[in-house]
């Protein structure tokens, strides 16, 4: 097609795993370097849920994620294009990524329409009947100002088959195209294409193969982590990753668990998003390398040591289980302690991942972490041992 | 622990209390405040957001009510409040109750006071009181003591066995701290009790001044500025010695705060800026007595009567019951006006929240019910108020307490 343009994003892949698809790579983008394998955790409403946005720096977020549907709702790309975007607006001085909005509203909004010319719904905010066609999601993420933009696709839940999947297929090609073309901003702005395809290996297939046709500046896999099996989605991963270009960034969406971080860098990918680390934070659970510990719970009333020993993060330099328990009853900061420390515990997991590929160690890494998660092999998800024996890694 | 007066101006004084703290190393000046916390965290605030704050008090405000029910981890833990709630170095003053839950009156007895914690009622007898500051282990703590007699709402006989009763629970702690090697170094601060009554406020302020206390609590007055309260105090201070602090809870407002300093008061508490913080507000008055002319301009636009009644209750989001509580001292972050106001909370103010977002950006913060907005509006209000203690100090020590007294008068209305 069309003779490469020149993107926002310059992409350098610096190792890849000699067994694994694992890569480590860096990208450039308008407001700094990411290095990948990357988390990227999410700020739905132009916020990290209780952390500043000088402690998201000193973690070392690289970037994270903004939601287009509610912040073109609240406030209003008019007061977006005002504030200097969403990086004024919250005064983050890092990458943003915004996604398109599309599928905030099919999974919030009961009445939604999906037609050739976008997703109509009914505002949940007044009430009014909105369309958001491609064009208007881009207009939206123009004025946010995102480094990252997602194209506007035709969602269907990851569980439902049949002609339903191969029309939204289609017309996300479509849509990607009209994405393109309104995207008003691509000196500054990058807009990801998504693969679709639901579960079916040909309609996947058939995808990819239209939209790496395009020159787009990177590749999510979209239309999973909604609930299906878990041994059709590292399929759907795997298949699409072997067909993605070997020198843009592949975004896998939705996917926050470690185990499914660790799995599907295995399969190829770079960059990975989720609300659940901090989401959960919020209901009392800290994430540890064996699992995660419900802070509430009696049993942490009297722990005097810290969520993780071996974690560097500011709330177990500082904070005990047992005083972010009894904090829990009165005050917020208790949630904020433990969000700070799952951030840090995405963050570091993904720092050792990359550190692992880049010293050629990868390998060694999965099961050295499998082995830290699940402590014996009998307790593996299969799907994981299945997937990475794919790709030359057998568990121990 | 030992308070230094070195100038009394209009019945205000200025001062250091030093040797305090463990190592005996801290100061504390007076007028103050102290840093507020719910069990043992100040509110929103983790210990980076609390850093970026100036001004911070040396002496950390903790409540008895909050942590009670804590007892039983703390008594493993060993180490104390202080380093559990992973402040280690902080001093810390304990008050009995929480200022700003006030608790359902009619529980206490001869032998025991009623505390209201997360879980409910707590019975504090003078025996579980001391064993409670043991595990504690703070710097100061005020004595147990029967305070729920408020002006203007009790018996004259039950006023004056408030009075008995406190100072009956005093001699009781006394003497069961005298028994306990490790609350030595503790420092005792007597409850002076008494009232709407002058002879009982007098009685208690004497009686208390008689036993070895470090410093003493005008106990059971609630705000508001009545003529009646504030006489009150002017008796109690008169009648207290001059070489240990005062200390007041309940009086926050900025107004009611220079009232209580010029009758002698030392020491208050910061739940008046946590209150404000929990309405969506931000504390914008000025405390600059000697203002340049630029922006004394500005502060006047931004407190004027018209923009702040109009009728924002009708284009505020919620026209709730925050409304009521609101002072002339702040503006409300919820209302609409703000959806597009991209100027700093408080302009010149060098908060973290100040020096970083704008008033839009709180207001959708507060708008998307983010937890953000509370953390942001605690910074600045916090630094607020602190800053405001620096300026009734600094104005004592440049002998402008009036000029200062007066420019908070204009915007009390």
């Amino acid at each position: 097609m069309a003779a490469p343009q020149c993107h926002a994003l310059v992409h350098r892949v610096l190792a890849e795993c000699p067994v694994t698809k694992a890569r480590a790579c860096e990208f450039r983008l308008p407001h700094g370097p990411v290095k990948t394998p990357v988390f990227m955790p999410v700020g739905t409403q132009g916020t990290m849920k209780g952390v500043t946005a000088d402690q998201l720096r000193n973690l070392g977020c690289e970037i994270c994620l903004g939601n287009t549907y509610h912040l073109g709702m609240r406030p209003g790309p008019e007061i977006m294009k005002k504030a200097g975007g969403l990086h004024g607006f919250m005064n983050w001085g890092r990458n943003l990524l915004t996604d398109s909005g599309g599928f905030q509203m099919v999974s919030l909004v009961e009445l939604s329409k999906v037609t050739e010319e976008g997703v109509q719904f009914r505002s949940p905010y007044d009430g009014k009947e909105i369309l958001l066609t491609p064009e208007k999601s881009i207009e939206i993420q123009n004025a946010l100002g995102s480094d990252i933009m997602m194209q506007l696709d035709d969602v269907v839940s990851s569980t439902i088959t049949g002609p339903r999947v191969e029309e939204a297929m289609h017309r996300s090609i479509r849509w990607l195209d009209r994405c393109i073309a309104a995207n008003s901003n691509p000196d500054r702005q990058n807009l990801f294409a998504i693969i679709q395809g639901g579960l079916d290996a040909e309609l996947r297939r058939k995808c990819l193969q239209e939209m790496t046709k395009r020159d787009v500046p990177g590749f999510a896999i979209g239309g999973l982590s909604g609930g299906e099996e878990k041994d059709h989605f590292w399929r759907m991963v795997t298949l699409s990753t072997d067909h993605l270009p070997r020198d843009k960034p592949r975004y896998l969406m939705g996917v926050g668990y470690a185990t499914d971080l660790v799995v599907c860098v295995a399969l190829g990918c770079d960059m990975f998003d989720c609300v659940f680390p901090t989401r959960t934070a919020r209901f009392g659970s800290a994430l540890v390398p064996w699992g995660s510990l419900q802070l509430k719970n009696k049993q942490f009333a009297k722990d005097f040591q810290p969520i993780d020993k071996n974690c560097d993060c500011p709330t177990c330099q500082r904070y005990s289980r047992a005083y972010i328990n009894a904090l829990f009853k009165s005050d917020t900061a208790a949630m904020h302690h433990i969000t700070i420390h799952n951030i840090a515990y995405q963050l570091n997991l993904m720092r050792s991942v990359r550190d692992s590929i880049l010293q050629g160690r990868f390998p060694q890494f999965v099961q050295d972490f499998m082995r830290t998660m699940y402590s014996s092999r009998d307790k593996y998800p299969q799907w994981a041992v299945d997937a990475l024996e794919t790709v030359g890694i057998t568990l121990q | 622990m030992k308070l230094s007066i070195s100038k009394v101006a209009n019945g205000a004084r200025l001062g250091v209390i030093s040797n305090i703290g463990r190592n005996g190393d801290k100061t504390l000046e007076v007028p103050g405040c102290l840093l507020y916390t719910k069990t043992g965290s100040p509110p929103h605030l983790t210990h980076d957001t609390l850093q970026t704050i100036e001004g911070v008090p040396a002496v950390t405000h903790i409540t008895l009510s909050t942590l009670a029910e804590h007892q039983e981890v703390l008594e493993e833990y060993k180490e104390g409040i202080g380093k559990f709630a992973g402040m280690p170095d902080a001093v810390l003053y304990c008050s009995t109750h929480d200022p700003v839950s006030p608790c359902p009156t009619g529980y206490n007895t001869n032998k025991a006071v009623s505390l209201w914690g997360a879980g409910g009622r707590i019975e504090m007898t003078a025996q579980k009181f001391i064993s409670a500051q043991r595990v504690l282990r703070p710097d100061w703590f005020q004595c147990l003591s029967d305070g729920e007699v408020t002006p203007g709402g009790n018996s004259r006989k039950r006023v004056k066995k408030s009075v008995d009763r406190t100072l009956a629970f005093l001699d009781e702690c006394l003497q069961l701290l005298s028994g306990h090697e490790d609350l030595k170094p503790c420092v005792l601060i007597g409850a002076v009790e008494g009232g709407d009554l002058l002879e009982e406020r007098l009685r208690s302020a004497r009686e208390t001044a008689k036993r070895p206390v470090g410093g003493f609590l005008l106990d059971g007055f609630h705000g508001g500025s009545a003529e009646k309260e504030l006489s009150l105090i002017s008796a109690v201070t008169a009648a207290l010695p001059e070489d240990k602090p005062r200390f007041i809870h309940g009086m926050g407002r900025p107004d009611e705060v220079l009232e209580c300093v010029q009758r002698g008061v030392d020491l208050f508490d910061s739940c008046f800026p946590y209150r404000v913080t929990e309405r969506g507000c931000a504390l914008i008055f000025s405390h600059c007595y000697r203002p340049d002319p630029e922006t004394a301009v500005l502060e006047k636009s931004e407190t004027s009567g018209a923009e702040r009644n109009g009728d924002v209750g009708a284009e505020s989001e919620e026209p709730d019951a925050d409304r009521a509580e609101m002072t002339s001292f702040e503006i409300c972050l919820k209302e609409k006006r703000f959806r597009e106001d991209f100027r700093p909370l408080l302009e010149g103010c060098s908060c973290y929240c100040c020096r970083n977002h704008s008033r839009a950006y709180v207001h959708h913060l507060l708008a998307a019910k983010e937890l953000l907005a509370g953390i942001l509006l605690m910074i600045h209000n916090f630094q607020h108020y602190f800053r405001f203690f620096g300026s009734i100090r600094a104005a004592l020590r440049d002998g402008e307490i009036n000029a200062l007294a007066e420019l908070i008068r204009k915007q009390s209305s």
